[in-house]
Parts: structure tokens; C-alpha cells; sequence
């Protein structure tokens, strides 16, 4: 009885969790992106305007819609390079239907499709063969893009004839907020709440913190793994589809590089390389803090030749601190509870 | 009488915060002699070892070696003074062969552009020519357990070391392995190395030691000639109270009652062959043999967590033969790993987090949320149960002792009120205190109905807590012993294939 009284006792006195931990680590986002807003609203005038945050938010909320299934990939210990070229695929699969005289609604439908087969291609090589996600999403990264060339035959679908209706997911706004914007809302709440609640996620933690145990748990961690990769190449799959609606085109060669912006944004809020942690509301701050970055960038006028250089300087200097952080936090000599 | 020190370590102390991990201690270590190192987790023995290799520095207090004031900055002077370090939890690559890992260090002192191979192979030839039978050229991770025991002693011996600190070296050899260290550690010995031996088991100190340190609480408790003391008056000495009977009674009545779970010709092929014996309600099953024997296996098998090629596993009649370890799970039969960081419980994450991880379903609200405040009550309620220690059940399982993370792991396998728990090697590396609770506990469950097999390297742990123990040799069953029979002399000759010596067979 003593020691439920003990244990229930302590339980109260230590609010301190999993999820007050992830969320002091989102603070010390908040806290770099509000000091940078701050030092920047007085570099520049045009910073703190409602026009300014409004192209950062559009610039990337539907790279945003990616990064949460790069999250969900990373917790679970993977990876998905292949993600720009997923996405380039999705503007050119879904752009070719329509072309081909399928309304433009269906021809989104079968483009995510064809993303999520992807992704279940790749999860078979992974799941399957044994490879890691690494070399395995390497592979389709050249061998998607050289899908998107072929349909194209390298040269920009024309997508004009999209109707209005279609076009408003990309380009219409409700009461002045960009849809697009609504639609990222949308996906990063509703995943931030899954992942911290659902038990389909709850597994996503178990298999990347230690593979291992949760098959001795008798979590299969196959099917999760496999579930985490379809869902990366679908929500990849979907923002093409918006990108589509968005340009009224479809690039063969659109989508260059972006997984390493995406990665990055992940890791930056806190997911981990090695699996088993990272948040999405982490993430997206990881986004927003490139993003601000990239505008102060500009608003600033540093030569194009240095912005990059700059940018990863940034990516840099942002891990590192977080890193030294939290060792500092882990270092901390704890000793085994006794009597 | 006066003895050459090879070191000494004079009023040691050390913080970590606010906590004392060592506070005054001094410690001799004479010239060729073994001498052993004993105190439960957290008395501060690893900190002490740490200290003398370089790993940390001591706040007060000072080392000589050979009678001079040694400053061991790092571990790279250590091995310059002559001491060679054993951590207990193997450090080699495993991807990289034999020889490459004994000459790893000899390797970073190398001022030379090229490896030379050549000497690299001899090296570890020699090291390895007089402990046992290790292929230099083998990839390190192929290699077992004990032979990588070996490997990590023959790193050490390369160094021209004249201190050699073994941390429970023990632990992961079967008891044959074990006798063959020993003879190193005497042929060691007779070269005039002094030896500091970490166990937790008395027999082997008693048998193989000259003299014993005992530490509690990061204090120095006393020093004695094995000769003057008995294995009672050490373990009273660290744990600083009396244990009362090192296990718990047996259950006699359990040979009389019924099968709860039948294993008949279960074979998986490879590395074990037509398994058959039965557990009976109420009683703790041991499995005994080598490591390698193929005990693991079996236990994987019919947990579904190995697939096997025939055979069946029937519980209260009924065939349960898993394809899966979740139906098996399903049907009532866990398993706790002998590996614990790296299969039993998720180290990083939350105590709670760990205990539901077997049946998060459980805590879970209906379309498929976790309930914190239900996964909570669980955990406190199990952890409770097992009389778990623990700040918050939000700490990650890392922050805890040994024993309580075993506890976990335990509460994790009991939140799914199974029928039968086969535990694998379930108090390796915990202190006697909380080895005799965990035994405690099995014996608890066996009681209150739940089928209890326990695979143990540790013959006194087999032979003190099991009602009955079958033995495993080359994948196959040897013999099977209980009552007076169950002696550790009759459990290694059925082990190592010398036969039963009343000719009893299973």
C-alpha cells in the first residue's frame, strides 16, 4: 500500500513528461524565430508586414504538408529522400490525366495513388529485401524523376485549362487566408494530435526508439515501418496535387533538392536520425525558422551567392544548439532510485 | 607482513551533484594477487573503476601506482601505467575481424602511415594463443558472447598491462566458459599481474579471489583475506542488512499437479531438434545448458518469435503453436529477453510508455487513442505490484537500476495477465538485493497460478529457485533433474554430455 502511495504520489509531484520535454524544446524555437522577427522587424521595414508573413507562411505550407510525413519517417528510424521527386511526380501523373480529358478531382485521386504505390514500392525493398530506406529512397529519388522526364518528355505540362474550381485549392483564399495555408493547418493539427495520441503512432515510437524490443513486444514492426513510408509518399503525393493547383503546371524537373530543405526542417525540430523522437509541431518550427531565415535573407539584399552558404551556416549553428542542449540535459548524473 | 602495492588508491571521493557516489575510500591492490571488488549497483564500485582508469576524475584523494602519485588523465594514460580495463559491457567492433579489434588500441598509438597486417595478425596470435580457442581472423560479431569476453581480455593483455580490472566478466558465461577465465585469470596471476575481479557471485569469488573489498553506498566497508570470512558475512556487509534465505521455498506439491503447458517435439531446424517437456501449474521450470546450447532458441520457438518447422505447444490442452509472438501474446505466453537495453524495454522512453507497450490496446480508448491517465494507473498499479522504484513514471526507463528496469520489463509482460512467462536469464546484471526480490516475485506468480520457465546461465540461481530444471545440450534435451538430483555437479554433466550419473534419462 505504501509503495502505491509512493508511486501515485510521485506521479503527481512531477509534471514533467514526454510531452512537456518536446514542448520546451519547441519553446526554444519560438523563442530563436520571435528573437530573429524581432532583430529583423528593425533591419527592414517590409518584415513585419501582414504581406511578409504571408508569402513566408505560403512559401512553405506545402512543403509543411511533406515534412509531417518526413517526421513520422524519421521517428520510426527512416528516411525518404525521394520526396521531391514524389512530389514532382504527383504534378505530372495528376496534370497527364487531366490532359488525357479525366476531370482534374480524379485525376488528383489517381496521382496520390500512384505516390502511395510508390511508397509501397519502396516499403517492400525495406520491408522485404532488407535494405535501408536510405539507398532504397536514393534509388527511386533517380528513378522517379526519370518517370516524371519520360511522361513529360522534358518539357512543362500546360495546365491552364484547370477550372476555377480546381485552382482554388492552390490560389483561393477564405476571408483573406490563402487556402493552401487552411490545408496545411489542417493536415500539421491533425497529425500533431495522432502521433501524440494515437496508438498506431504510439507503435511508430516503439519501433524507432528500439526495434528490437517492440518485436519482443509483438508489435510487427514491419507493418509499421511499411505504414510510415506509404504515408511519407502519400502526403508527398498530396501536396503535389496542391502545387498542381497552386502553378497550373507541372514541371518535370520541379521539386529539385527540396528533400534536404524538408529534412532539414525536421531535424532542426528535433527529430532525431536515429529514430524514436521528434515532433511535428517541432518540425513545421523547423520550417518556419528556414523560412524566416530565407526572408531576412532576401529582405536584407545578401548576394544569392551567399544566401546558401549563409542558410546552411544557419541549419548548422541551429542542430549544434539544440545538441549541445540536450546532451547538457542527458549528462546530468542520475542515479538509480533507492530506499 | 608487508605487500608491494601495484596500486593504491588513497581516500577517493567523488560527486556527481548533490549525490556522494564514493566518499573516502581507499583501496590497496597487491602485487599478483586476485582481488575482488563487491557492493550492489549503485555502491560505487563502477565509479571507483572509472576513477583508477581515467574515465573520471576523483574530486579528492589520489592513485599511485607501483608507490608513485599517478595522474591518470585518461584512459589512454591508464593503459600507458600498465592497467587494462574489462568493461562489462562488451566495447568491440563487430564489424571488423578479431585481431583488428585486439590491436585497436596499439592501432591509435601507431605513428605510421599503413597498417601493417602482418603484425596486427601475429599479435593477436599470441595474444589469443594462450586463452582459448578464438579465430583472430573471425568477424568480431560472429563471435559469442564468451569468445568476445575472451577478445576483450586479450585487448587488454596486449598492452603490456600489469592491472587488469575484470567487470563481471562472469556474467555472460555459462559455467564451463566461466572455469576456463578462471584458469586464465591463475596463469595471469602467476605472471605476476594484479587483478581486479567485479562479480556478484560469491561462489566464484570465494573460489578464485585472495582478498575481497566490499563498498555500500560509496563507503569502504572492509577489506578481508577470503580466509577469514564466508560468503553469509560479505553479502550481509553490502547490502547492510540481513537477507534473510537467499530464495524462496520451493513448491513441492507443484511435481503432483497437472500440465499447464506441453511442449511436444518442437524442432526449428537449425538449432533445436524434437523439444519436448511440460510445465507443470504452480511450478518454476529451469532450462539449463551451455550458452549456445540452443536454450534461447527453444524459448524463442515457442514464443513464435522463431519460426519452427514442427511441433506443437499446447496450453491447458489446448494447441496453442504460435506463427506469431502477438497471437502468442494473445494466447497467454510471454517472453522477456536476456538482452534488456537492447530487446527488453525501450530505454529512452517513459517508464509508462514501456509497461504498455505490450498491449497498448489496453490503455487505449476505442477508435485507437492512448489514454495517458489509464496507461498511468497502469504502470502504478504494476509497479506498484513489483514494488517498483522509480521518481516519475514519466523518467525514461535509462534513469533506473538494473533491478528496476528488469521490474519494468516485468510489468510490461504481467500487463497482459499472461498464463505462462518464460524469462531468459531474468537477473543478469541486477544486485543481490533486488535479484532475491525478482526471485521473490517469479516464486509470487508460480503461487498465484502463472507458469513461471527461467533460462539461466547462474547454476546456484537455477538450482535455488526452480522446482525443476530440463538441460539443454547441442539443441537437444539432456536430461532432467529435480528434488536432490538438482545440484549444479549433475546440471553440468548433463550439460557438457558426461551423462546422468544414476542413468535417468527425460
Amino acid at each position: 500500500m505504501s509503495a502505491m502511495e509512493e508511486i501515485s504520489g510521485s506521479q503527481t509531484r512531477s509534471g514533467m513528461s514526454w510531452r512537456s520535454l518536446g514542448n520546451m524544446r519547441e519553446l526554444g524555437l519560438v523563442l530563436i524565430i520571435l528573437a530573429l522577427c524581432v532583430v529583423m522587424s528593425f533591419a527592414s521595414p517590409y518584415f513585419l508586414t501582414w504581406t511578409n508573413f504571408r508569402a513566408m507562411l505560403l512559401s512553405f505550407s506545402i512543403e509543411g504538408i511533406v515534412v509531417v510525413g518526413m517526421t513520422v519517417l524519421l521517428i520510426v528510424g527512416a528516411i525518404d529522400l525521394s520526396v521531391g521527386s514524389v512530389v514532382c511526380f504527383s504534378m505530372v501523373v495528376g496534370g497527364f490525366f487531366f490532359l488525357a480529358g479525366l476531370d482534374p478531382w480524379s485525376a488528383s485521386l489517381l496521382a496520390i495513388a500512384a505516390c502511395a504505390a510508390i511508397g509501397a514500392l519502396m516499403a517492400l525493398c525495406v520491408t522485404r529485401i532488407g535494405l535501408h530506406s536510405f539507398i532504397v529512397s536514393l534509388a527511386f529519388m533517380v528513378i522517379v524523376r526519370g518517370l516524371c522526364l519520360a511522361i513529360t518528355g522534358g518539357t512543362p505540362l500546360s495546365l491552364f485549362s484547370l477550372p476555377a474550381s480546381f485552382k482554388f485549392i492552390g490560389q483561393g483564399t477564405v476571408y483573406g487566408i490563402p487556402v493552401v495555408i487552411i490545408i496545411f493547418a489542417v493536415v500539421v493539427a491533425i497529425f500533431d494530435f495522432l502521433l501524440r495520441k494515437a496508438t498506431v503512432f504510439r507503435k511508430v515510437f516503439y519501433t524507432g526508439s528500439n526495434e528490437k524490443a517492440a518485436e519482443y513486444s509483438g508489435i510487427r514492426t514491419n507493418r509499421v515501418k511499411f505504414f510510415c513510408i506509404v504515408l511519407c509518399s502519400t502526403l508527398a503525393g498530396l501536396a503535389g496535387v496542391i502545387y498542381m493547383a497552386r502553378f497550373g503546371a507541372a514541371t518535370p524537373t520541379f521539386g529539385l533538392g527540396m528533400e534536404l530543405n524538408i529534412i532539414a526542417a525536421a531535424v532542426i525540430g528535433g527529430a532525431s536520425l536515429k529514430g524514436g523522437s521528434g515532433s511535428i509541431l517541432g518540425a513545421i518550427l523547423g520550417m518556419a525558422l528556414l523560412s524566416v531565415v530565407s526572408s531576412s535573407l532576401i529582405l536584407l539584399d545578401v548576394s544569392p551567392y551567399w544566401q546558401d552558404t549563409i542558410r546552411g551556416l544557419i541549419l548548422l549553428a541551429a542542430v549544434s544548439f539544440d545538441h549541445v542542449l540536450h546532451n547538457r540535459k542527458k549528462a546530468r548524473p542520475q542515479r538509480p532510485a533507492r530506499q | 607482513m608487508t605487500h608491494a602495492l601495484a596500486l593504491e588508491a588513497r581516500n577517493i571521493s567523488k560527486a556527481f551533484g548533490p549525490v556522494n557516489a564514493l566518499s573516502d575510500v581507499s583501496f590497496g591492490l597487491r602485487k599478483g594477487e586476485v582481488h575482488a571488488l563487491v557492493g550492489e549497483n549503485g555502491a560505487g564500485k563502477s565509479t571507483l573503476m572509472n576513477i583508477i582508469d581515467g574515465i573520471l576524475k576523483p574530486d579528492a584523494g589520489e592513485i599511485l601506482i607501483d608507490g608513485e602519485k599517478a595522474d591518470i588523465a585518461s584512459p589512454e594514460t591508464a593503459q600507458r601505467l600498465g592497467i587494462g580495463f574489462v568493461h562489462q559491457e562488451i566495447a568491440l567492433c563487430p564489424d571488423i575481424s578479431v585481431a583488428e579489434n585486439i590491436s585497436m588500441a596499439a592501432t591509435n598509438r601507431r605513428r605510421a602511415f599503413l597498417m601493417n597486417y602482418a603484425e596486427t595478425w601475429a599479435r593477436a596470435e599470441t595474444a589469443l594463443a594462450n586463452l582459448g580457442d578464438v579465430d583472430p581472423y573471425a568477424r568480431t560479431g560472429d563471435l559469442s558472447i564468451s569468445e568476445q569476453q575472451i577478445v576483450e581480455i586479450a585487448k587488454a593483455l596486449t598492452l603490456d598491462c600489469s592491472i587488469l580490472i575484470l567487470d563481471e566478466p562472469t556474467a555472460a558465461l555459462t559455467e564451463r566458459e566461466a572455469v576456463k577465465l578462471f584458469d586464465i585469470m591463475a596463469r595471469l596471476k602467476q605472471r605476476g599481474i594484479s587483478i581486479i575481479y567485479i562479480s556478484h557471485r560469491m561462489a566464484e569469488i570465494f573460489a578464485h579471489c585472495d582478498r575481497i573489498t566490499v563498498l555500500r553506498d560509496g563507503r569502504h566497508v572492509c577489506t578481508k583475506d577470503v580466509a577469514e570470512t564466508d560468503p553469509e558475512d560479505i553479502v550481509r556487509r553490502m547490502v547492510g542488512r540481513h537477507l534473510g534465505d537467499l530464495y524462496p521455498p520451493k513448491n513441492a506439491a507443484s511435481a503432483m499437479a497437472d500440465d499447464l503447458l506441453a511442449v511436444k517435439n518442437l524442432s526449428d531446424g537449425e538449432r533445436f531438434f524434437d523439444v519436448s517437456f511440460a510445465l507443470r501449474k504452480g511450478e518454476i521450470l529451469g532450462i539449463a545448458g551451455l550458452i549456445g546450447a540452443g536454450r534461447t532458441e527453444i524459448a524463442l520457438g515457442l514464443c513464435g518469435l522463431r519460426s519452427v518447422v514442427s511441433g506443437e505447444v499446447s496450453l491447458d490442452g489446448e494447441n496453442i503453436t504460435p506463427q506469431s509472438y502477438s497471437q502468442s501474446i494473445a494466447t497467454g505466453v510471454v517472453y522477456l529477453s536476456e538482452d534488456r537495453k537492447g530487446a527488453g524495454v525501450f530505454v529512452d522512453l517513459p517508464i509508462a510508455a514501456n509497461v504498455s507497450a505490450l498491449a497498448i490496446e489496453q490503455v487505449s480508448r476505442k477508435p485507437g487513442f492512448v489514454s495517458r491517465s489509464r496507461e498511468q494507473a497502469q504502470a502504478a498499479r504494476l509497479g506498484a505490484a513489483l514494488k517498483l522504484k522509480c521518481g516519475s513514471l514519466d523518467d525514461a526507463v535509462a534513469t533506473l537500476s538494473g533491478g528496476n528496469q528488469q521490474k519494468v520489463a516485468l510489468a510490461k509482460l504481467l500487463s497482459v495477465g499472461p498464463k505462462v512467462i518464460v524469462l531468459d536469464e531474468p537477473t543478469r546484471g541486477v544486485d543481490v538485493g533486488a535479484k532475491a526480490e525478482i526471485h521473490r516475485i517469479l516464486r509470487d506468480l508460480a503461487t498465484r497460478g502463472i507458469g513461471i520457465i527461467v533460462i539461466s546461465s547462474e547454476l546456484p540461481e537455477l538450482v535455488g529457485l526452480c522446482d525443476r530444471a530440463i538441460v539443454i545440450r547441442e539443441g537437444r534435451i539432456a536430461g532432467e533433474v529435480t528434488g536432490d538430483d538438482m545440484n549444479e555437479e549433475e546440471i553440468i554433466r548433463l550439460a557438457s554430455g558426461m551423462g546422468q550419473r544414476n542413468g535417468r534419462g527425460a
